[in-house]
């Protein structure tokens, strides 16, 4: 199993193919989840004038999407959409990219990755949001962890995924502690 | 941290009413979450708010025993900021007014 390591200044991990690939789709259903939502975003002619992009005043109705991007103030409703609509495209645009960064920066067929700190900064947010959106399919809500896995909308997937979650947290934990040594 | 005070210092020593609303520091509160893990959280607390490690990890700590912590202050503006930048590293960040 990938486990990085502080080499020489950089992040180093092996990735087998099953890893590179198993990543990559990840990353392509968080990149499909965030173009969905950038979708939704009301058409307005002046964002083609002035090259400002807004986003809808509402959280997302998806929940995975809605923990992605929460509401900036819990009470005031008003103020929260209002922010939203101010922040969320950066938001949208920066989680994309981090998912973009780690997708130009596998290994195509497994192998070595060396991360620069930057580069790996972007590794640690883009995997750190598989798992926030994994782990609310899985319904993870308690501080044990544990999923909900009995339930007929999972399709009996329910171990699969949670065995990938735990996989993505081995490999983000050991990202993160090369990151703070 | 450094908070930039600028056109709003102005403004409240002509509009008198609106001094103590606007002194009323804002706040950016982290909230626990099952999924984040704690080093990435402490991480994330050094690298983008600055803190020393020592406060980076108490902070973590009172997010995960006590539910949430208070892990910046400031102008609205400045916590308008530092939610956004809390929220793009998947941390569950909010604001609000320090009453």
């Amino acid at each position: 199993m990938a486990d990085f390591k502080r080499q020489r200044g950089r992040i180093v991990a092996q990735l087998e193919p099953v890893e590179v690939e198993l990543l990559a789709d990840l990353l392509d259903q968080v990149r499909q989840l965030l173009a969905g939502r950038r979708a939704e975003a009301p058409a307005d002619p002046l964002d083609a004038i002035t090259g400002i992009q807004t986003a809808p005043s509402t959280a997302p109705e998806d929940p995975a999407l809605a923990r992605l991007l929460p509401d900036f103030h819990r009470d005031d409703e008003v103020l929260a959409g209002g922010l939203r609509v101010l922040y969320e495209p950066d938001l949208l645009t920066q989680k994309d990219s981090a998912a973009v960064a780690l997708l130009d920066s596998l290994p195509l067929g497994g192998g070595v990755v060396r991360l620069s700190e930057e580069l790996a900064n972007s590794w640690t947010s883009a995997i750190n949001d598989i798992r926030l959106a994994l782990g609310v399919r899985l319904e993870i809500s308690t501080e044990d962890g544990m999923p909900n896995l009995d339930r007929p909308e999972l399709d009996g997937g329910g171990e699969v995924m949670f065995n990938v979650y735990q996989w993505l947290t081995s490999l983000q934990g050991s990202l993160v502690v090369a990151l703070l040594n | 941290m450094v908070v930039v005070s600028s056109a709003p210092a102005i403004e409240t020593t002509e509009v008198a009413d609106e001094v103590t609303a606007a002194d009323v520091p804002w706040i950016t509160i982290v909230w626990n979450d099952p999924v984040n893990l704690m080093d990435y959280v402490t991480y994330v607390f050094m690298k983008l708010l600055g803190h020393p490690k020592p406060k980076a990890e108490k902070l973590m700590s009172d997010v995960h025993h006590k539910g949430r912590a208070v892990v910046s202050s400031g102008s609205r503006e400045s916590m308008e900021a530092d939610v956004a930048k809390l929220q793009g590293a998947g941390l569950w960040a909010t604001m609000q007014q320090d009453k």
